[in-house]
């Protein structure tokens, strides 16, 4: 391939976009490097779709720019298609058609042949290989994105675009489908993920956290969590939720909110006095109360992130 | 090319999996005709007739005769009073009352002259009309007849004969009109649900992504359906030929050549149509009301458009297939070559090139 | 405990499909008022089982028994005593706040005054006053699954159906979402929930998880952690999940 030795990487500068009245996209700048497993992480309609489009030549910019490989991905967008893979949110393959059929198209529209770039699916094309005569629309969720994915790399892109490829698909599917991208990173190939699963940010190299058009961070996930700032108490009681409407009440309460089996506390001061804490809601009547401090999750850290930048606005 | 190849075994696929589609594309022409050539004529055949005979006599009956053999007609009722006419229309079954005049044949006999009283049920009044002058033709015949050895001093026997369809048959002004409706069905409208339908399911995204071009993708997708729409077109005219007797007068290569042309123009306005529409649906209303219903109504087709008043006249002008049907009436019917359809000819040439130059326009490179 | 009424009972329930079993010998009885997270991978039977429950399919065979309802013989009352949201259908887009509000009312047969009485309750809990004559499509996200929740629940059924209601919502109105889970549970409604959301299903009284068609184990969180050795939902999950043969 010609592009085999180019910088993979991918720069975003003051990106704007607005349909009407709605500003979906707010000014997003972003340095991805080559070879980088990158997540954008944001819930639906934070502008995460926008930017894929805007970044896959499909949508032009209303302000900024960005390039791909170092090439502009408006004036030289027909260049960029060559490398680039790109899977939609939508699941976008051929219902109709079967999983060889619609691999083997694939490979026509991109003017290359399965045989040729079987070393680049391979791991993948192996778990789908036994259905390869059904048709794509009876496959499961988790076996749709693999197939979606093995057409995405058909033509060896050096850059892979995925908007929300774990949507709607169970945990099982989700952390092979992780797997997957983990091998794929190690072929050199940039690849930016966009997903509503914040868990997954841990996955990645490093993460943007998006909300409402807005970056609101852009840093790896360890250095996301080291930013969040307060101490965070995990609290447990004979009655989580009860707990939760009493700790809202309570007078030193930063944040509270439901987390797993646990509530996730922050008090107004930095350090929490674990025991006043403790009498308070002893007081209330719950029981079996268990206080410890925890290391924040980048969910911690959103959540933290989007409620200050509401409160700014 | 190997691309290209890969696109149109996709596209095929697609065809041949979808039952709807194969039904419209094969089942369609098929039930049309057999539809208009046998259902839907407008030839006269076996009208119920009811009889008010005041005079009961010789001539009355020879008259009823004459009628009821010519195959046209057929008497299911003998009235007594005119009163009951009423009634017998109500009931819906009888269409025409022949109304005899009291001493009928002696009348005829002694005053040359006697009356007769035809009553039609009009709410067609089309076929009230057409019966009415047939009955009028076979009494006129009778009239010849009874006066054959007499010598008339002076008489115009007008002898009519119908130039390029002698016997009047339907199905011959029907064939030309369902080639254009079926072309019209599957180039555009198929052609422009086929495309919609990549960008409601995403696919259309991805094929943009690629290095493909919009002129690579548009090829891929109106080819397969010129190839067979040109075969709906042989099937119409070998069923219309050989089934119902409609004949090819002119110039088989020229026919052919005015079809793919027409096939050409449709395709276009499919692309276009799928470039104005996000969806399946859209695209498909887009057809079925912008081309269809036109096509059916103001082509010419079934309302002939001289009755028309000027407005629908002038806005039938702007339909393509009103030109295609006055092409393939000239040459199917007339036998005329090129010399006399070139008008027609050259319209849709440039509707053809007119559209393709909008959704050239208008396809975009980009999901805005 | 045991004085509860139980509000759904499923005993021995299949579903088939030809050769194959979409719901393999289901049993389970849930009490009034009880959050019951229905677990289990795509593909696993989760959808065809809701689907029996709500009325909308017959099942093979077994006992079924919604809301005090045969699901066999009294589908229309069982469907009267339910109701149903998932993250695909909600709410339509074109109508306003109040207009669904007042359609899903009327379907149900409330009464003009119950209906505009309920509503502004309903607006006010919510904080959407603001918004009660502007178009379900020009909310956000977070605000129509919270809305389409709370129109589920504005005829008072004894059981609540919610597929995947969270799914692609913020951190924040997802835990907002739980706040009113929560809050109708406790007004003595059933939650019937799923979630692909391993942390909510620690939020659930009691968590089946369904594997093949199988429902593979069922419990409180706690116990089922304790049981798979495991540390959080998620473990206990895929431990169970990894299990699947027919996940094609």
């Amino acid at each position: 391939m010609i592009y085999k030795n180019m910088d993979a990487s991918i720069q975003v500068n003051n990106l704007s976009k607005s349909y009407g009245n709605v500003q979906a996209l707010k000014n997003i700048n972003l340095d991805i490097k080559s070879g980088e497993l990158f997540g954008l992480i944001g819930p639906d309609g934070a502008g995460k779709t926008t930017l894929f489009r805007l970044l896959a030549t499909l949508l032009l910019p209303d302000e900024g720019s960005a390039k791909l490989c170092e090439i502009d991905n408006v004036s030289e967008y027909k260049k960029i298609r060559n490398f680039l893979g790109y899977m939609p949110g939508k699941f976008s393959l051929y219902q109709d058609l079967s999983v060889i059929e619609n691999l083997r198209f694939f490979a026509t529209v991109f003017n290359t042949r399965i045989e040729d770039n079987m070393d680049m699916i391979r791991d993948i094309w192996v778990q789908i290989e036994p259905f390869k005569n059904r048709l794509a629309g009876q496959l499961s969720g988790g076996m749709k994105q693999k197939l979606a994915l093995c057409c995405a790399l058909i033509h060896q892109p050096k850059i892979l675009l995925l908007d929300e490829p774990t949507t709607g698909v169970d945990s099982v599917s989700r952390s092979e489908f992780w797997q997957m991208l983990k091998g794929l990173k190690e072929r050199g190939v940039t690849i930016v993920v966009a997903t509503p699963y914040m868990d997954e940010a841990n996955l990645c190299d490093r993460v943007a956290l998006i909300q409402d058009g807005e970056i609101l961070q852009v840093n790896t996930p360890d250095e996301i969590v080291e930013q969040f700032g307060k101490k965070l108490y995990a609290v447990k009681s004979n009655d989580n939720y009860q707990t939760l409407l009493d700790l809202r009440e309570f007078k030193s309460t930063n944040s509270v909110f439901l987390f797993g089996q646990s509530l996730h506390y922050t008090d107004t001061k930095n350090e929490a006095s674990i025991d006043e804490l403790k009498t308070y809601l002893a007081n209330k009547g719950r029981s079996s109360t268990v206080v410890e401090k925890i290391k924040p999750s980048i969910e911690d850290c959103f959540m933290a992130l989007s409620t200050k930048s509401k409160a700014h606005e | 090319m190997n691309r290209f190849i890969g696109f149109l075994r996709k596209e095929f696929y697609h065809i041949f999996r979808d039952k709807r589609s194969m039904l419209i594309l094969f089942g369609m022409p098929i039930v049309q005709i057999m539809l208009f050539g046998y259902v839907i004529s407008t030839d006269l055949k076996d009208i119920k007739m009811a009889v008010l005979d005041h005079s009961k006599d010789e001539y009355s009956a020879e008259i009823i005769n004459k009628i009821t053999s010519s195959g046209y007609f057929s008497l299911t009722d003998n009235l007594k009073s005119v009163k009951e006419a009423d009634a017998v229309f109500k009931k819906g079954d009888v269409k025409l009352i022949l109304v005899f005049e009291p001493d009928f044949g002696a009348k005829l006999i002694k005053n040359t002259r006697a009356n007769i009283q035809i009553l039609t049920d009009a709410t067609d009044p089309n076929m009230a009309n057409l019966e009415v002058n047939y009955l009028q033709g076979i009494l006129q015949n009778y009239n010849v007849e009874i006066n054959s050895d007499k010598k008339a001093p002076f008489s115009i026997q007008p002898k009519t004969r119908m130039y390029f369809n002698s016997n009047l048959e339907s199905v011959f002004m029907f064939i030309p009109g369902i080639m254009a409706t079926i072309l019209m069905l599957v180039s555009a409208m198929m052609t422009s649900i086929s495309i919609a339908r990549e960008k409601e399911l995403g696919t259309m995204e991805v094929l943009l992504v690629s290095p493909l071009n919009p002129l690579q993708i548009i090829l891929g997708k109106v080819t397969p359906y010129l190839a067979l729409s040109f075969i709906n077109a042989l099937v119409i005219i070998g069923m219309g030929y050989f089934i119902f007797g409609v004949p090819i007068l002119g110039s088989f290569t020229l026919l052919m050549t005015e079809t793919i042309l027409f096939i050409f123009l449709a395709l276009s306005i499919g692309i276009f149509i799928s470039t104005i529409s996000k969806n399946q649906q859209v695209a498909m209303m887009l057809s079925m009301f912008g081309l269809m219903l036109p096509t059916i109504i103001l082509s010419g087709f079934i309302f002939p458009i001289r009755n028309m008043p000027l407005p629908l006249q002038i806005i039938s002008d702007l339909i393509p297939p009103k030109w295609f049907i006055v092409i393939l009436k000239n040459i199917m019917l007339k036998g005329v070559g090129i010399e006399y359809v070139w008008k027609e000819t050259l319209i849709l040439i440039a509707m053809t090139m007119g559209f393709i130059g909008l959704s050239l326009k208008k396809f975009k490179i980009r999901l805005e | 405990m045991n004085s509860k009424q139980k509000v759904i009972r499923v005993k021995n329930m299949y579903k088939k499909f030809g050769e194959f079993t979409a719901n393999d010998d289901l049993s389970f009885e849930i009490e009034a008022g009880e959050i019951f997270g229905f677990l289990g991978a795509n593909g696993a039977g989760k959808t065809t089982a809701i689907k029996i429950l709500c009325g909308l399919s017959y099942p093979t065979s077994g006992e079924i028994n919604v809301a005090g309802f045969d699901v066999y013989t009294e589908r229309e009352s069982v469907k009267r005593n339910i109701g149903y949201m998932s993250q695909k259908f909600s709410l339509y887009e074109d109508l306003t706040v109040f207009e669904n509000i007042r359609f899903y009312g009327g379907i149900y047969g409330l009464s003009k005054s119950e209906i505009n009485f309920k509503a502004n309750d309903l607006l006010k809990k919510l904080d959407l006053e603001h918004a009660r004559d502007k178009r379900i499509s020009a909310l956000p996200l977070g605000w129509k699954q919270k809305l389409a929740f709370s129109v589920a629940i504005f005829h008072d059924p004894k059981i609540v159906f919610l597929d995947e209601p969270t799914g692609g919502v913020d951190p924040v109105t997802r835990r907002q979402f739980w706040d009113l889970i929560y809050d109708a549970a406790r007004a003595g409604i059933t939650v019937f929930v799923t979630t692909h959301y391993m942390d909510e299903a620690e939020y659930c009284d009691r968590v089946s998880i369904m594997v093949d068609g199988k429902i593979e184990a069922l419990n409180t969180p706690e116990k089922l952690k304790e049981q798979f050795h495991a540390d959080d939902m998620d473990q206990v999950f895929l431990s169970l999940a990894r299990k699947a043969t027919n996940v094609e």
